[in-house]
């Protein structure tokens, strides 16, 4: 097997990685801060990808779509954090979890019948389509600017936690809520902010996904899983977790393809039983947390 | 109208009743010691004032105004500060985060850095550890930094629950120094505390609690002189 080959094989999982963080990153952000394990995640990740194509048919354009979706599945979020899951914050940790896993069959049925059971293409806008000589080999276009927008969302996200007073309320509030209430911070109200935007961050993933997967209300199922296993990997709650373990599971499920296509989705479940047993709190997770 | 005022506190964890018809006043400007043995209602007590405890009855009144009713963030934007038992220095942040986040919610808006540098002077050690993960300093560096926490939104009354506790002899000294300079500057202090003769020696009043009641009132000085009362209801 030749080296060029692996190295492509490499950058495609980097791709299926940057994807997987954008699901993974909320997924793991919301059940460190308000302790919801969200199995609507998969579901808003397809609404997502269904938004974007609603726009994107709407206004013609792809680039409206990448960025209206988003921010309009993330104010979604903030609808059902308000309505649905802080009535239920203090109440046992079955109920949000009960409740999300309805929501998420229900967001699958509600789209069902809005837009059928088929997949819809969804095209890649023009000015990404073909593919570009990377010395080693030919790429798509289009791969190369989701792992480029992910890179940017993850830059932004990582100056918003260190350098704004936002984001060291939002460090602070997931290792101890309780100091951070009687230091004046309404916490309740930095959960719903945080629900929404690993909602729209789920929601990205959706759009940028939608152009290299066939749009369906099923593909959301799939994602769910790999957001869990992301998490499991990183550590519950941890974001570069959860950044490091999505390009490693992107990684290792692209080069089992390459030797055993139909062992793909086993291999991510087996790294992630390897990693409980070597280290059961994940790769950055605190241990007994 | 003293600063706090607490009527007929019950207070709850769950279904053991812990705080029974607590009542007791703090006056502005004054440092009141709350003593009692381990387990008698003490932290139960400022945590009610707080906004910590699961359920709380009776009256709680900061500056004229109800606090019962409001939710914890709310009772810190009227001037209280906290510096809790276990210290809870947020673990992943530096010093100077975790004395900015002492500031984000502070009523008055209070240039940062000038904040930082004027805690810096009360408190040297926390000034060479700035960038230092704070939960990796000796537990007295923690708990002076707990204390700078609460100090720096300049509220009106710091709420202390045993600072003197697993502390070395001469920081806990220097503790007293700067409890008694707050109090000059105009800071009222409850300080809930085991180390009785030192709380004593501190204060202006003390109130000793036992079973979540008071069960006695005096000013420190006579208490401290008071042998008898302090191996009855604080001896441990």
């Amino acid at each position: 097997m030749d080296v060029q080959l692996i190295a492509m094989q490499l950058l495609s999982g980097a791709v299926l990685g940057a994807v997987l963080v954008m699901t993974a990153l909320g997924f793991t952000i919301i059940f460190g801060m308000l302790g919801v394990v969200n199995f609507a995640h998969g579901a808003l990740f397809m609404i997502g990808a269904y938004a974007g194509v609603a726009v994107a048919m709407q206004t013609g354009s792809f680039w409206w779509a990448l960025l209206v979706a988003p921010l309009a599945v993330g104010a979604l979020g903030l609808l059902i954090e308000r309505f649905l899951i802080r009535p239920l914050y203090n109440r046992p940790a079955d109920d949000p979890i009960l409740l999300t896993f309805g929501l998420g069959y229900v967001l699958v049925e509600v789209v069902r019948i809005v837009f059928g059971n088929d997949g819809i293409p969804f095209s890649t806008p023009a000015a990404l389509v073909g593919v570009v000589n990377l010395g080693i080999g030919y790429f798509p276009i289009y791969r190369l600017f989701v792992i480029a927008v992910v890179a940017l969302i993850l830059a932004l996200l990582w100056l918003g936690l260190e350098k704004t007073r936002f984001g060291l309320i939002v460090r602070a509030g997931a290792r101890d809520p309780q100091i951070m209430r009687v230091l004046g911070v309404d916490m309740r109200r930095l959960w719903f902010l945080v629900f929404g935007v690993g909602i729209g961050l789920t929601a990205l993933g959706g759009v940028l996904a939608a152009p290299m997967r066939n749009v369906n209300p099923e593909m959301g199922a799939l994602v769910l899983a790999e957001a869990f296993v992301v998490t499991v990997i990183g550590g519950l709650g941890s974001i570069v977790g959860a950044v490091v373990a999505g390009i490693l599971v992107g990684l290792v499920v692209s080069l089992t393809s390459l030797v055993a296509p139909e062992m793909a989705t086993i291999s991510m479940f087996a790294l992630m039983a390897l990693v409980l047993l070597i280290r059961p709190q994940g790769l950055f997770g605190r241990a007994g947390a | 109208m003293a600063m706090l005022e607490i009527e007929d506190l019950n207070a709850w964890y769950g279904a053991s009743h812990i705080i029974h018809g607590l009542s007791l006043t703090v006056e502005q400007g004054e440092i009141l010691a709350l003593v009692g043995r381990n387990g008698a209602g003490k932290t139960s007590t400022i945590k009610a004032v707080m906004g910590l405890m699961p359920r709380a009855t009776g009256r709680v009144s900061f500056c004229g105004r109800e606090l019962l009713a409001l939710p914890a963030h709310e009772r810190f934007r009227l001037g209280l500060g906290y510096v809790p038992e276990e210290r809870r220095i947020v673990p992943g942040l530096t010093v100077r985060e975790n004395l900015q986040i002492g500031l984000v919610s502070s009523r008055a808006p209070i240039d940062e850095d000038e904040a930082i540098d004027e805690i810096a002077q009360n408190f040297p050690r926390l000034k060479e550890r700035l960038g230092q993960q704070g939960s990796t300093m000796s537990g007295g560096e923690q708990q002076m930094l707990a204390i700078a926490r609460a100090m720096i939104s300049k509220p009106k009354m710091i709420l202390l629950d045993e600072p003197s506790e697993g502390i070395m002899p001469v920081l806990v000294e220097e503790m007293g120094v700067l409890f008694r300079k707050l109090r000059d500057s105009g800071i009222t202090l409850l300080l809930v505390e085991q180390n009785v003769e030192w709380a004593l020696k501190l204060a202006d009043r003390a109130v000793i609690i036992d079973q979540g009641e008071v069960v006695h009132r005096a000013s420190a000085a006579s208490l401290l002189a008071n042998a008898e009362i302090q191996e009855r209801y604080c001896a441990v």
